[in-house]
């Protein structure tokens, strides 16, 4: 009896969890479809489909402005991240020299930054540079989270790859370029998808820098289009719209979480808890 | 083929000394075998002369030139890790050709030296695959090959044969053996804990303990004249029995050695020792008799045939004085 | 016998020198990045809190001392008046909320990421749906998931108010957002829903690496599982679980964007990086909410050094090895 009880509880505490975890979206594809009074009844499923939210969103030539900053800021600066992050974290993984762990720290400790605590000094270089309000700005900024974060994670992986391929290799006559290039990159393609992915997720969602280094509409990226999307006063705020969009920029988000699960738990886990 | 010396070899790690002093020379075209008990220095030994890590103090001297400062891919050596370490993306044709292609050389040659290389070791038909795809000793046959390919003056072998089965062990020594001679006496240097693969295989060995060479030389010399206790304890299976105290004294040395063969059966008034058996042990060919004689372990005698002795009989034994080892207080052999 | 020379000159060939030198050249350029966009800025910022720097003319501050930060004036009455950041109201409201977000929101977050982590470590039919299920708040924006919430807790047409009043929790429609006394429940509820899923997977890979047999043991020793959880798996889950505390406190230290978006100018919330902003960018105090910023760096640094010196947290894995 005891037993059926337990097993009761553990199913009705999995339902729970399942429950929450996934309501709020859910509930936010109810509202996306729907428009005009509908959305001020309280539904629990969907009544209508009714697509005219994402033709509204997807016909915002600014929202998708948006969405095409996004994405080529995120992909610039994951890439420009990766770039000289491999060959760092090679460094720091397999080359034994003095400083190594402090070094590390200090990697460590820039990801670790309150971003607001750069905010006025990244400012004044962003303007210095003439880059404000492009997309160069947040490209430029957002390596300050991205970079020390490939490296922190691309460090731990290296680490794990067996000595004595890499010395077989010196023994070939490989250089350390080649070794990255010839040897290791091809072994770490997993962990670099990861990572870059990790990174990606990172940049796509950032809202501080982009707000504050954007001035015009069509510089925006997709969180501070969403944040600032409202209509003529604050009673006015266009749900059905608001919701349509974040469910666009969220789906693909999910589903490229949902196929790598496995492999982002591991990257998570190598830049959280191996220590 | 080079002759390679090692003069006063040091290498420390951090404070600890884990190579004290080393002299040793490898003549042209022998094969010589490092073997010790862990921890004994042997496996850095290797990677000093590799040059995969840097000599603290000393020289390296190959064909008499200094190459303690040459990084490992000018020695001139190859050589085959315990793990195999064949690079996982690379089919074998390209394991076997990467050290050729970063050197240099064009496509037509690195093909025709690999397909060399993979007939002499039977491989040939493997060259499309990946190394996930082979067995354990056709991986071991790819990294060998990969070493071949390269032409060195030494090859280095770091317990190559550990990670293998009993059965495919013996089969790899032989074949080891047998590259040994089909290449024309290149220099090999050979690392193992075992010391049966060492007397298999070297044309010398070289006993390392603690940093330090303990003895060098032949597998019969080793064998028949151990310079200490410690290579007479090590090199022969079983063990050599060694009597120490009351029963050193009459030999007038502080460990009297005598190895298993070299004690012989008789009666009991003629006996040096008695005691009775505790324990057998048959080997087909021959069998072991451990034999209690009053000290802390059994003697271990060599019989012929599998004729046991009843355990619990009371024997005479008797050991052959020509055979015997005599150490003094510091372990060091007394010789005559 | 020749006598080597002193292994110092002779190393500049060596494979060890040659891998040193390449280091230095793969680090160069990433060392190069991170300083222009961590440490110059950073520098910068705590340059900009001693003058009096604006918005429109960053070059024409003048350095003032510490009057960002404290500063006293005596009246001709005799009456002294403090003036800077340090005898602010608004900042101490900034400072409270700040570390009660945090404290409370990592406190729950660890709790329940243990508990979600305890569940998904059994074995159970449908295992990997709840985990690709548990995973959906951590992908979605943060200014997605502030929105959501902010729909779903809209006083007139939210479905929280709706839900809880056919419970009967409550009585009238609650303005979660709005009112002082909800604006940081609401907040807490969000984060707490958004970032649990990240400790809980950071919790699970912990548990994964705890060895099978010490519970089977256990349980042939007829221990109770209440005890083995207390007694066995939190002690070796402590390691993996400073880490993640500390992962999650700096996050929550440095909060910004939900705040600003489902809790907007709600004096019951705002924190050190909001109010930060607000002098920096909104409010043309450009070198007040640098002296802030600057505060709120040094905080969390003080915070960290003490956090890995009294917890003696390994973070960067070098003793592992």
């Amino acid at each position: 009896m005891s037993k059926f009880l337990n097993a009761t509880l553990f199913y009705a505490l999995v339902f729970v969890i399942v429950g929450v975890s996934v309501f709020p979206f859910y509930y936010a594809v109810i509202t996306s479809f729907k428009t005009g009074t509908a959305l001020f009844e309280v539904d629990y499923f969907i009544t209508k489909l009714d697509f005219s939210n994402y033709i509204n969103v997807l016909s915002s030539p600014n929202f998708m402005r948006s969405v095409w900053n996004s994405v080529l800021i995120a992909a610039s600066t994951v890439g420009f991240a990766m770039f000289l992050a491999v060959t760092a974290s090679y460094a720091l993984a397999r080359v034994r020299f003095k400083g190594r762990g402090l070094l590390l720290i200090c990697i460590l400790a820039v990801s670790m930054f309150p971003q607001i605590a750069v905010l006025a000094g990244l400012f004044e270089l962003i303007r210095a540079l003439g880059i404000y309000n492009t997309p160069w700005a947040m490209i430029l900024s957002y390596t300050i989270f991205t970079l020390p974060f490939t490296v922190w994670v691309l460090t731990t992986f290296m680490r794990d790859l067996p000595v004595e391929i890499e010395e077989a290799a010196i023994i070939d006559g490989a250089t350390p370029w080649v070794i990255i290039t010839q040897v290791f990159l091809p072994l770490m393609w997993p962990a670099l998808v990861t990572t870059g992915l990790l990174a990606f997720i990172g940049a796509w969602n950032e809202f501080l820098f982009a707000l504050t280094f954007t001035a015009s509409e069509s510089q925006r990226t997709v969180p501070v289009a969403i944040a600032l999307l409202s209509g003529a006063s604050e009673f006015e705020i266009p749900w059905g719209v608001l919701m349509a969009a974040s469910v666009i920029v969220t789906v693909p988000l999910i589903a490229l979480v949902l196929i790598f699960q496995r492999k982002i738990v591991a990257g998570l886990t190598a830049g959280g808890v191996k220590g | 083929m080079a002759e390679i010396e090692l003069k006063n070899l040091r290498k420390s790690f951090g404070g600890l000394e884990v190579i004290k002093g080393v002299d040793l020379e490898v003549r042209k075209g022998e094969f010589m075998v490092f073997v010790g008990p862990s921890g004994c220095g042997k496996s850095t030994l290797l990677r000093l002369i590799s040059g995969l890590e840097e000599i603290s103090d000393g020289d390296l001297m190959f064909d008499g030139v200094r190459v303690n400062d040459t990084i490992p891919s000018k020695r001139g050596i190859a050589m085959v890790f315990q793990s195999y370490a064949l690079y996982p993306h690379m089919n074998v044709m390209e394991n076997m050709a990467f050290g050729l292609k970063l050197a240099g050389s064009t496509k037509e040659e690195r093909e025709a030296r690999v397909v060399d290389a993979a007939k002499m070791l039977q491989i040939d038909h493997l060259l499309e695959r990946k190394p996930k795809e082979l067995s354990g000793g056709q991986r071991q046959r790819v990294a060998i090959g990969r070493a071949i390919v390269r032409d060195p003056r030494v090859f280095l072998f770091d317990e190559p044969l550990s990670n293998l089965d009993a059965a495919l062990r013996v089969q790899t020594r032989l074949e080891i053996a047998k590259l040994h001679h089909d290449m024309n006496d290149v220099t090999m240097i050979y690392v193992t804990h075992d010391q049966v693969e060492a007397m298999t295989l070297a044309d010398r060995i070289c006993v390392l303990r603690d940093g330090l060479v303990e003895q060098v030389g032949t597998p019969a010399e080793l064998y028949d004249a151990p310079n200490s206790v410690f290579v007479a304890g090590f090199i022969g299976a079983p063990k050599m029995n060694f009597l120490t105290g009351e029963h050193a004294k009459p030999y007038d040395c502080a460990t009297y050695g005598i190895r298993a063969e070299h004690i012989d059966i008789c009666a009991q008034d003629e006996a040096t020792w008695t005691g009775s058996v505790v324990h057998a042990e048959n080997l087909g060919a021959d069998h072991y008799l451990f034999v209690d004689i009053g000290v802390s372990e059994p003697l271990v005698v060599r019989q012929p045939g599998k004729q046991f002795t009843a355990l619990g009989t009371e024997i005479g034994l008797k050991p052959q004085s020509e055979h015997a080892h005599r150490f003094d207080g510091a372990d060091r052999a007394i010789r005559n | 016998m020749p006598s080597s020379p002193p292994s110092g000159m002779s190393s500049r060939h060596s494979l060890s020198a040659q891998r040193r030198r390449a280091a230095m050249w793969f680090l160069a350029p990433m060392l190069i990045a991170l300083f222009c966009v961590a440490a110059w800025p950073l520098l910068r910022t705590i340059y900009f809190s001693f003058t009096n720097t604006t918005l429109t003319s960053l070059y024409d501050g003048k350095w003032i001392g510490f009057d960002n930060y404290l500063s006293y004036r005596k009246l001709s009455s005799g009456r002294v008046i403090w003036r800077g950041t340090l005898a602010d109201p608004a900042w101490w409201n900034a400072v409270w909320n700040t570390v009660r977000f945090s404290v409370v929101s990592v406190a729950l977050e660890t709790v329940l990421g243990l508990i979600v982590a305890l569940v998904l470590h059994q074995n159970f039919k449908g295992h990997g749906w709840v985990r690709a299920a548990v995973l959906i708040p951590w992908a979605i924006p943060t200014i997605v998931s502030a929105r959501m919430w902010g729909w779903m807790l809209n006083d007139q047409f939210g479905i929280i108010n709706d839900i809880l009043l056919n419970i009967g929790l409550i009585e009238t429609k609650i303005a979660w957002t709005a009112n002082i006394e909800t604006a940081m429940l609401a907040v807490l509820a969000v984060d707490v829903w958004k970032t649990t899923p990240f400790m809980a997977l950071l919790c699970l890979a912990g548990l994964q690496m705890i060895p099978k047999d010490i519970y089977e043991a256990a349980k042939v020793d007829g221990v109770h599982p209440i005890r083995v959880f207390f007694k066995v798996t939190l002690p070796l889950l402590r390691p993996a679980l400073m880490v993640a505390v500390i992962f999650r406190m700096l996050d929550a230290l440095r909060i910004f964007d939900l705040i600003y978006v489902l809790t907007p100018n709600s004096k019951a919330t705002k924190t050190m990086s909001v109010i930060a902003r607000e002098n920096l960018i909104d409010f043309d105090k450009f070198a007040y909410g640098s002296a802030q910023s600057t505060l709120l760096f040094a905080l969390i640094a003080i915070f960290v050094s003490a956090y890995i010196w009294l917890g003696k947290v390994d973070l960067s894995g070098e003793h592992s090895k």
